[in-house]
């Protein structure tokens, strides 16, 4: 079982590093640097700032946001991340993940997916770090699940629009029709706002691993009391 | 005390080299014989498919260099899936060290591959790589090939079935995880093949 932890704008290095520290202390299981904005401006993530990273902290790290090809992606792969994830840019050229998974492996290519239900359907949509031009993909989710993996996404995360930022729990209805169709790891994203949301979407939906950002970063949940929670509750976690 | 980590090509390695820096290690990469030959330790690290890997040792000869070495060696993920004989993967003939064969991990078992998480190991001989490090301890594992429990195997791991996590063998060490993005226990992993060359 994997808890992430997803960054966002992080401008500020010293911050970042910090953070990073403090939340492999606390015993997160894996870190997700994710570049909202790059994918919308059209522009890469900048990779010193991986090279940081990747020399203080001891546990398996991705990086999201703005990857468009595969140079783009071994320069942050070079820089020290463990896996570089995918969205927009997968979207508008599926051909990358194929392109991707030659060249480094599947288990470095994450695809993420963000998704929301649209007239009794879940829809991907893209460019979703920008309200001006998000826009609704013409692929259905569960479809796109499967072409995701065929062309080799070694990981999906799925970050259920609906609930992002709400706090009212994960997307379970969404993320178990996913994992009937995801024969790869499997990440919640979306909607985490107590320790008992954690608690359902590994019971009821068989994830692999689920992603937070605001309860962390608030403060909200402790990554400590989470995990003894959730051994409490019979989920198996790294002591 | 000198190490060097073998080239084997593959994006990511770096983070072995990080690894060892804060340990306060420095460790040259190299596809050079006679610089890997001089060391005292050496860590073959390896990420990408066992075809490429083995094409790259092999360009450099080095197929026929890392066998013969009698310095403490470390395999690390498809570094220890290249010290056996075989990976299923593409069909490839490995270094030959230990004996066994790297084989898919099915994809009947109910459970997601590649395998890739935290995962606990436990002791099943006598092992030097896990000295002071307790039984069914977590390390991340990212692979989609997996060794069955073989004679060098001191350390297993349960993904639908039993496979080699650790393997120790004579000079020659290896770990199908990631020691270097397992927190402290992996960080202790690799003092403790640190002190096998004389120094820490």
């Amino acid at each position: 079982m994997v808890k992430g932890v997803r960054f966002r704008d992080h401008r500020d290095m010293g911050d970042i590093i910090e953070l990073a520290r403090r939340y492999r202390e606390e015993q997160a299981d894996e870190l997700v640097f994710y570049d909202i904005t790059a994918s919308p401006q059209g522009r890469s993530v900048d990779h010193g700032w991986v090279s940081r990273v990747a020399a203080v902290i001891d546990i398996p790290f991705c990086v999201a946001g703005g990857i468009r090809d595969v140079s783009s992606a071994e320069a942050i792969l070079n820089a020290g991340a463990d896996k570089i994830s995918i969205n927009t840019p997968a979207l508008e050229n599926p051909g990358l993940i194929d392109e991707l998974a030659h060249r480094f492996g599947s288990q470095c290519v994450v695809v993420g997916i963000d998704s929301r239900v649209s007239g009794g359907d879940w829809f991907v949509h893209a460019n979703t770090g920008d309200p001006e031009r998000m826009r609704q993909e013409p692929v259905a989710t569960l479809q796109w699940v499967d072409e995701v993996q065929a062309r080799g996404a070694g990981e999906i995360v799925l970050n259920c629009m609906s609930h992002d930022g709400v706090r009212s729990g994960y997307d379970l209805e969404q993320l178990q029709a996913v994992r009937e169709r995801c024969g790869v790891p499997l990440i919640a994203s979306g909607g985490a706002g107590a320790m008992q949301h954690f608690a359902d979407v590994f019971v009821t939906c068989r994830v692999d691993a689920a992603l937070a950002a605001t309860v962390f970063h608030s403060g909200a949940i402790a990554i400590p009391e989470l995990k003894s929670f959730l051994r409490d509750e019979g989920i198996e976690v790294r002591q | 005390m000198s190490v060097v980590i073998v080239d084997s090509g593959g994006a990511n390695i770096g983070s072995v080299r990080y690894a060892l820096a804060r340990l306060g290690v420095e460790a040259p990469m190299s596809r050079d014989s006679a610089e890997i030959r001089r060391a005292d330790l050496v860590l073959l690290p390896g990420v990408g498919s066992a075809t490429a890997a083995m094409e790259r040792l092999r360009s450099a000869r080095l197929d026929t260099v890392i066998p013969t070495l009698t310095q403490p060696v470390l395999g690390i993920c498809l570094g220890m899936q290249l010290m056996f004989e075989h990976s299923a993967e593409g069909d490839t003939p490995c270094l030959g060290i230990l004996e066994g064969s790297a084989q898919r991990i099915p994809r009947d078992i109910g459970q997601p591959v590649p395998h890739m998480g935290w995962n606990s190991v436990a002791k099943n001989a006598d092992s030097r790589l896990l000295d002071g490090i307790g039984d069914g301890i977590y390390f991340y594992f990212v692979h989609s090939y997996a060794v069955p429990v073989v004679a060098a195997t001191t350390g297993l791991c349960e993904y639908g079935s039993p496979f080699t996590a650790v393997a120790e063998q004579g000079n020659f060490f290896a770990t199908q995880f990631h020691p270097e993005r397992s927190g402290d226990n992996g960080a202790r992993l690799l003092e403790n093949f640190l002190r096998l060359g004389g120094g820490g």
